[in-house]
């Protein structure tokens, strides 16, 4: 019992942190820019793309810093070419925009590198057990993927509230005129913004790419969950967001792995159902939905999220 | 007023053009025999539904350069169904108003339910008309028994007959004593999961099914909590029907946890799962499939090497490795050579019972269901294969056993009505 709580925690906290990964670029570009990013997950397929492609002359360590600098670049077109002439149509507009740029990301993916995964892999140097308890290893990507995210966590922290550079970012979005007759480019801090947070979705990318797998369907696959994550913490808030990542990750995880039914519980108090009803179906099965059926609560009870900043 | 006549002008043009475009088709179709290809296209299964039209259509060509079918050319028309079952019935009507008579659909059991039941109702309206559909992947054993149709033929083994064999298999393996079952939570995988438990009590009691775990289809993306409970019931091998990331994800996070399980899997070999597992999968993944690429080799059939290497030269990274739908095709134009036409009440009366020799084995559609019977393989991913590897993983698949087609049989309860011969 012991065994299988370890190995839980340890499988949902780094499910957490992956999961976190995504959403920090999501919740700080709609955060400071108030753009609810649909093709945030588009971005974090095209960072592992870039990985494999990079990786394959400059090795895994010359992908972690360039692919998710390429990222932030296309990010940062995307914006100034994109995102701003829609932004003066409001915020639908800019929603149906980053809408239409999943398909167009997904289309140009499968061009460029096919529909069959591309090889990457995790490099070799990072390729062994980190260690063992009760006969499972633990291999030490993980390790790194959790360190990774760590530290990403407390650059971004610092980089918002203890720098003047981030005073100037959060500023420009509550006082955006004040900002600008101050001197400041407000345009160009929204294009580093953006930039910013397609770079880290992109590095959740490089990350991910290789511990799971790299195929055009990857960025389907992630695109829900992110956002269930973000709106779970709060749009906008960082610490919302890594609370939320761990949540669900933990709840996930645990949930796969109890194998008996709420009749099965009910059964222990006297009062049985047969096993047939939906209530004798394993906890198991529902594990996937809860991360949902916890949106739609929160939405209900608490619409802002757990640490979201506005009511909207 | 410039406008408007610029907008006549064009829709002139629009008109002239596609009446031109339906001309040449209408003229094409005297003399070509077409074949519906209804998979999906668009959409996260698209991989799959691009390598059938690129398979389906390098067997055509082949067919075509030999001469064809009773001298007309064979062309495969792609729908995109977009794997569902309601779009794919819109594709059948349109195939129909094509004038299309064979149509040919792999992709998910769900669809082909549909599809058995879209063809029946139309050619029972429309006798003159009438359609063969010919499944070549949709393995819902319900398709030849309680749901069989005189008008479809499927020539892949059903999800019965391959749980029979891998089975049959592992009640041989002396060292198995644990198995784990872990499927996908739908009719496949729940299929797979009582088959599976049922077959083994009764094929060597001794083995104890340690788990049995349904999961959602294709939306895990972390598989480690279902490796830390195979890892603590002690399995020592694990049966599961899942396929596409469903499998490669589960085959990395047991190897990267350092699981030591083989893995008996339906779709090892499907396009994209052998990259997808890469080194994971290395002398554990096993697959049961009526073709792998290496048997070629080891059966010295140098025209099969020869058309899989020029279809990997034209389409690399994909390979050829469902000789199931050659097989498909080349039955098809057997039936019709020996009915003489290609209307397809004939064609289906020829196809019943037919035999052909493979090169693997002679194949027999079964008269009863339409279930075509045909020699089946377990292979191992593997270092150590003969010739191709697996989608440039450096691993390739070694056959470990041969099963010949009598033995792969499962009765059928089907009771098909036959419509009458003119």
């Amino acid at each position: 019992m012991l065994e299988s709580f370890i190995f839980s925690l340890l499988n949902g906290v780094l499910y957490g942190m992956l999961l976190f990964m995504l959403a920090s670029g999501l919740t700080l570009i709609f955060g400071m820019m108030g753009v609810l990013n649909f093709a945030h997950a588009s971005f974090y397929m095209l960072g592992a793309y870039c990985a494999y492609s990079i990786s394959q002359y400059a090795g895994f360590w010359g992908a972690l810093v360039l692919a998710p600098i390429v990222v932030g670049l296309v990010g940062a077109l995307t914006e100034r070419f994109g995102l701003r002439n829609v932004h003066k149509h409001g915020h639908v507009a800019e929603l149906l925009f980053t809408f239409g740029l999943v398909y167009v990301i997904d289309e140009l993916v499968v061009l460029l590198w096919g529909r069959v995964p591309v090889d990457y892999n995790i490099p070799g140097i990072l390729d062994f057990t980190l260690f063992s308890i009760y006969g499972s290893d633990f291999p030490a990507y993980r390790g790194f993927i959790l360190l990774v995210a760590i530290a990403m966590f407390g650059a971004i922290y610092v980089l918002l509230v203890r720098t003047r550079v981030g005073m100037i970012i959060r500023a420009s979005l509550s006082h955006p005129d004040m900002v600008g007759a101050l001197g400041h480019n407000v345009p160009r801090i929204f294009t580093l913004v953006f930039a910013f947070g397609t770079g880290l979705a992109g590095l959740a990318g490089v990350m991910a790419g290789n511990y799971f797998i790299t195929e055009p369907g990857m960025a389907y696959a992630m695109g829900p969950i992110v956002f269930v994550v973000v709106i779970f913490g709060g749009l906008g808030s960082l610490g919302g967001a890594f609370v939320a990542s761990l949540i669900i990750g933990l709840v996930t995880t645990f949930a796969v792995g109890m194998n008996y039914s709420i009749a099965d519980l009910l059964a222990g108090m006297g009062i049985t159902f047969g096993q047939d009803s939906v209530l004798g179906v394993d906890l198991s099965r529902f594990g996937l939905m809860l991360p949902y059926l916890m949106m739609v609560l929160i939405l209900i009870v608490r619409p802002r999220g757990l640490m979201g900043a506005r009511e909207s | 007023m410039k406008y408007r006549l610029h907008l006549l002008t064009r829709a002139a043009i629009a008109l002239a053009v596609s009446m031109a475009f339906a001309s040449t088709t209408a003229l094409a179709a005297k003399d070509t025999i077409k074949i519906g290809l209804i998979d999906p296209l668009s959409g996260p299964f698209a991989n799959i539904g691009d390598l059938g039209v690129k398979g389906f259509t390098s067997i055509a060509d082949h067919i075509n350069e030999e001469g064809g079918i009773l001298g007309k050319e064979v062309e495969i028309v792609p729908f995109d169904n977009k794997g569902s079952a309601q779009e794919s019935l819109q594709n059948l009507q349109e195939a129909a108003d094509e004038g299309i008579q064979y149509i040919t659909q792999g992709l998910g059991s769900n669809v082909g339910n549909a599809l058995v039941d879209g063809v029946e109702k139309h050619n029972r309206r429309n006798p003159d008309k009438r359609i063969i559909y010919l499944n070549f992947a949709a393995v819902d054993p319900a398709l030849t028994n309680e749901k069989c149709s005189f008008w479809h033929f499927r020539f892949d083994a059903n999800s019965a007959m391959k749980m029979k064999v891998i089975t049959d298999y592992m009640a041989d393996q002396e060292q198995i004593k644990k198995v784990f079952l872990i499927n996908q939570d739908y009719s496949h995988g729940q299929f797979i999961s009582k088959a599976g438990k049922e077959l083994l009590a009764e094929k060597r009691p001794d083995i104890e099914i340690v788990g049995d775990v349904l999961h959602p289809l294709g939306k895990v993306k972390d598989f480690s909590p279902y490796i830390s409970q195979i890892k603590s019931s002690g399995a020592d091998a694990v049966i599961t029907g899942n396929w596409g990331n469903d499998l490669a994800l589960l085959v990395k996070a047991g190897a990267q946890a350092g699981l030591d399980v083989n893995y008996y899997t339906y779709y090892g070999s499907l396009v994209g799962t052998p990259r997808g597992i890469g080194e994971a999968g290395k002398g554990k993944v096993k697959t049961i499939t009526e073709y792998q690429e290496n048997l070629a080799v080891t059966k010295n059939l140098s025209d099969l090497q020869e058309f899989q290497e020029n279809f990997e030269e034209k389409y690399a990274p994909l390979e050829f490795n469902v000789l199931r739908t050659k097989t498909e095709m080349e039955m098809l134009a057997k039936a019709m050579e020996k009915a003489g036409t290609t209307d397809p009440l004939e064609v289906a009366y020829a196809m019943e019972g037919m035999t052909l020799e493979t090169g693997l084995g002679k194949v027999t559609m079964r008269a009863k269901d339409h279930q075509m019977l045909q020699p089946l393989f377990i292979s191992t991913l593997s270092e150590d294969y003969e010739k191709y590897d697996a989608e440039g993983t450096g691993l390739g698949w070694k056959t470990n056993i041969e099963i010949p087609a009598d033995e792969t049989a499962v009765p059928s309860s089907c009771d098909m009505e036959r419509p009458p011969r003119s």
